[in-house]
Parts: structure tokens; sequence; C-alpha cells
């Protein structure tokens, strides 16, 4: 009765070499003061000091409130666009088809690309954006140069890049509410906003949430769009978590600390992916034999 | 479906009207960068956006393919994408199969940890693959971007080809067995052809992330090894900013995902989907 161990066994050996031993290793090196450059076997043991140094590093600070205040107007304001223009556009129409591999196309372009638009868009002396606000009287802006701007750059293109997928999830479980219950609420008289907060959102609820957290982990684990438009900067204005563990290890060249940093950032993505899991593991239902 | 269609000419047409919208500022920045891509510098330069109108030019491409490590990229960025792939589906085919099919001491451990590592942010393998790559001396090596980026997939494409697996009427198997076939031939004569589009969509996210992905790519690769999205992004600090040659750049990384796109669009929604509507 060995079978099934020689099917999972090359799948699960190749995950636990390259993605379980890595978080291993990043407990193991949040231990020592490494340095990029140095041999690890001179790095010094320090303990704890990594992890009682972080509380009070204001720069972690700044960047985990940098990533909460990203999270929280990324994700509000697609998940209020992507679920407003699904309720609008639920219906089936003619051509639905051609409109939504036009809205998954943002998802399917390289991280790196998207940057790299979105920087010639925001661009100070020739970005498209800038020409356009310059139509309607309002001065050219130095976009990426400025704390406020550059953050509202990336909260921006963020949006231009999410709120289709929030958009089609949501019509996809719009359309597969059994029409019996809808047709049962309109019978009983209720109106276009009472249907909608009372019946069809309620019902889709569970959809909402694990959109919620799946996008609150991707915000937790996003750092390419950034990395090219703004690099971070100005300051830590843009930084988000991800962007300044890498920053951390190979720009300050500090790999054991931003080690200690990816261990927060591990238990911060794995609390939120067991509020996924909790929600059903679809792959734990009993197999067919 | 066709039971709540909407007949309203009205509200037919301002239906339309809003998808429309939405569709032109979904897909203007991807136009602006594949215009750019064909525009000479003193049109780029220009303060005025052109659209549509101006006299293209291939001289960014030529650029890019002649002067710069070009063909060296794609070549990287090819083979990481297919053996990434192809790893990816022949490992998690099996273990998706395992999975649906038996019942095993572990089972619930191994999915619901497949589940959980699937979240491992990129940012954590960084300095862990770095200090690897160091160890054992394997920078400039390919095998170690193939190897991170089959680990990377392997969760996702577990999860979504045990969904398909699932479907498949365990009788079809049982009735080619009482036919004598070995579990062999039942593997690739009776499942497989029915796995085709399962795999496929398995098959597209998985070369989509190995095609994309950077932040590894960046750190794993050497003068040699570099993958298309690091030599794009070499593009802003190596030459200052050409935008019409980046962005011809960007149009090439651009154009497989929408080949894909374009081609599989329903299946690639429902992987997207799937994760969502049926937890």
């Amino acid at each position: 009765m060995l079978g099934p161990y020689f099917f999972i066994l090359p799948a699960v050996a190749v995950m636990l070499a390259g993605l379980v031993y890595p978080v291993i290793q990043a407990f193991y090196l949040s231990f020592y003061d490494w340095k990029i450059g140095t041999d690890f076997d001179d790095a010094p043991y320090v303990g704890l000091r990594h992890f009682i140094r972080m509380i009070g590093d204001e720069d972690v600070g700044e960047s985990i409130w940098v990533t909460l205040k990203f999270g929280f107007w990324t994700i509000s304001i697609e998940m209020l666009l992507g679920v407003s223009l699904a309720l609008l556009l639920e219906k089936p129409i003619r051509g639905a088809s051609v409109f939504r591999t036009i809205f998954i196309l943002p998802l399917m372009v390289s991280p790196v690309v998207v940057g790299l638009i979105w920087r010639y868009l925001f661009d100070a002396r020739i970005g498209w954006i800038n020409y356009y606000l310059g139509q309607i009287g309002i001065e050219p802006q130095v976009w990426l140069g400025d704390a406020d701007l550059a953050f509202f750059a990336i909260v921006f293109t963020d949006i231009w890049q999410w709120t289709p997928f929030i958009f089609i999830i949501v019509i996809a479980g719009l359309q597969a509410l059994p029409s019996e219950v809808l047709e049962a609420s309109k019978i009983d008289g209720a109106n276009w906003w009472q249907h909608i907060l009372f019946v069809k959102l309620p019902m889709i609820r569970s959809i909402l949430l694990i959109a919620l957290l799946m996008r609150l982990i991707d915000v937790f684990r996003a750092l390419e769009v950034m990395y090219i438009l703004t690099g971070g900067g100005p300051g830590r204005a843009t930084e988000l978590l991800s962007l300044h563990i890498y920053n951390r290890a190979f720009d300050t060249q500090q790999l054991g600390y931003a080690s200690a940093i990816s261990v927060l950032l591990i238990v911060i993505v794995f609390i939120l992916s067991y509020g996924i899991l909790k929600m059903g593991n679809p792959l734990k239902e009993k197999a067919d034999i | 479906m066709a039971a709540r269609q909407i007949n309203n000419p009205l509200h037919v047409l301002s239906h339309y009207a809003a998808l429309i919208l939405l569709a032109l500022i979904t897909l203007a920045p991807i136009w602006i960068m594949v215009a750019t891509g064909f525009k000479d510098d003193v049109i780029v330069q220009q303060k005025e956006p052109i659209w549509f109108f101006f006299v293209p030019t291939l001289d960014n491409y030529e650029h890019i393919m002649t002067r710069g490590k070009f063909d060296r990229y794609l070549w990287n960025s090819v083979i990481v994408g297919t053996v990434a792939t192809f790893l990816t589906l022949f490992l998690g085919g099996l273990c998706a199969y395992a999975l649906a099919r038996t019942e095993f001491r572990g089972r619930v451990l191994v999915a619901n940890s497949t589940l959980l590592v699937r979240m491992v942010p990129p940012a954590v393998l960084a300095v862990p693959a770095f200090a690897m790559v160091l160890n054992f001396s394997l920078d400039n090596d390919l095998a170690v971007l193939i190897f991170f980026y089959t680990a990377l997939n392997l969760p996702f494409a577990i999860w979504l080809l045990f969904g398909f697996y699932k479907q498949i009427p365990v009788e079809l198997e049982e009735a080619a067995i009482v036919d004598g076939a070995t579990p062999l031939q039942v593997f690739f004569r009776v499942l497989l052809p029915l796995m085709k589009s399962g795999y496929a969509v398995a098959g597209i996210f998985t070369f989509r992330i190995a095609w994309n992905e950077f932040i590894l790519a960046l750190l794993l690769t050497g003068r040699t090894t570099r993958t298309l999205p690091v030599g794009a992004a070499g593009f802003i600090t190596d030459t200052g900013v050409e935008w019409g040659r980046i962005m011809a750049m960007g149009t090439l990384i651009v154009i497989p995902p929408l080949l894909f796109t374009f081609f599989a669009a329903r299946q690639i929604i429902s992987g997207m989907t799937a994760g969502a509507v049926k937890g």
C-alpha cells in the first residue's frame, strides 16, 4: 500500500526543498548577523537581538504602516468598484466573453512590464498623465518624487491591475446563484437596494471574504511593481514590507536582519492563509475511492 | 444563463457603453506601451502624446535584438519557462491524482500544507535562495531558477489538477481495469485525454509565473543566465531611460501571456475563479 506515496513523494520533496526548507533557513539565518560579501561561517550568532531590534525599528514600523495603508486603499477601492460594476453588469449579454478576455489582460502582463508602463505614464517630463492634467489646468507634478504622490501612483496602478480580478470573481459568483432564491425575493417585493443588500451580497459573502483575504496576502507578497515604479521611494513612502525585506537584504546588505523581518512576514501571511484554509480546503474532501 | 437576459434596449445600450468604457481603461496602458515601442525617439520625447497617427519604426526592435543580449535572455526565458512548466505538470499531476483517488495516512496533512505553502512570499525565499546559491556555487545556472519556479508553482498546480481529477467519474477507470488495462494504460489512455484542459490551465498559470517572475531571477541569475524581465528592468539603469526601447522590450515580453489570454481566456478565468467560488 505504498502506491500513493510514490505519486506524491516527488512533488512533496520539491516543495519541501524549495519552499519549506528556505522558510526554515530564514528562521535560522535570523539568529546571525550575516552581511553580504562575508563568509557565513564568520557571522556572529546574535540570538534574538534582531527581533528585539525590530520591535523598536522605525523603518520596519513605517514599512508595515505603508503596507497596511496600501492594502486599505487598494482593497477597499477595488472591492467597491469591482463589486458595484459586477452588480450593474451581471446580466449575461452577447459578447461578454470578449470583455472578460480584455479584463484579465492586466493580470497576465508581467509585473515588471506593469511597472515600466506606469513609470512612463507617471514620468514628470514626458508622462501622459501630466500632459492630460495640464489640459485641464493642473500643474505638472513630479509623481514618483513626492511621498504622497508616489503612494497615490502605486495605489492607482494596483487598482488598474486588480479591479478586473474582483469584477470577474464576483460576476462568476453572482451568476452561480440559484435563480429560485432570487426570484423568490423579487416576488416578496424587495426593491433593488434591498435585493442587493439583503439577498445577493449575503449569498456571495464567502466569495467576497476569500477575495479580500487573497488580495490582502498579495499586498504582503507584492514587491515587483513597486521595485520598478519607485524602488520603494522617495524615502520609504512606497516601500511595502516585502520590498523592505529585499532592500534590507541586498541594498543595505544585512542578510541576517532581513531574515528576521521575513520571519515576521511569514507569520502574517500564514495567519491570513490559515483564514482561507478555514473557509474550506477543497483538497481535503474525501477521495472518491 | 439565458433566463436572465435583459431586453430593454436602453439598458442593453448603457450596459455595453459601460463595458466598453471599462475595456478602454483596461487596454489604454497596454496600447500605449505597444505604440511607444514603434515610435522613434523624437516622437517619444515630445510632450504631446500621440495615440495612433505616427510613422511607425522598427528601430527600437532592431536595437534591442542586435545590440543587447536579447537572444540570450529570450532563450533563457524559454528554457526556464518550458522546463519548469513541464516539471510542475508532471510532478503536480502525479500528486493531484493520488490525492484525488486514494486514501492514505497523511493525506489531510499534505493537502493542508500544500495550500499553506502556496502563499510563501517571494521576498522570504530571496535571502535563503541567495544563501543556497552561494553555498553550492550555483550562480549562473538556470537549473536553480527552474527548481524554484517548479516549487513555487506546484501548490497551485496540484490544487487545480485535483479539482479536475475529482470531476472525472471513477467508473471510467474501473471499467478500463475490468477490460484488462494496466494502471499505466488507465492513466495515459483514459485519464490524460480527459485531463487535457486541466493540464492546459495549470500549464498556462505555471508558464506565466515562470515567464514573468522578476525578483528571484534578478538575484539568482548572472550575466549569461538573465531572463527577459531582468533584461528589461536593466534597460532603465543600463542606458538611461530610453522609453521606446523599454516599451519594445515590454511588448515582446507580453506576447506569450497575451496569446494565452486570447486562446484560453475561458480556462484562465475558470482557474482564477476556482479558488474563490468553490471555497
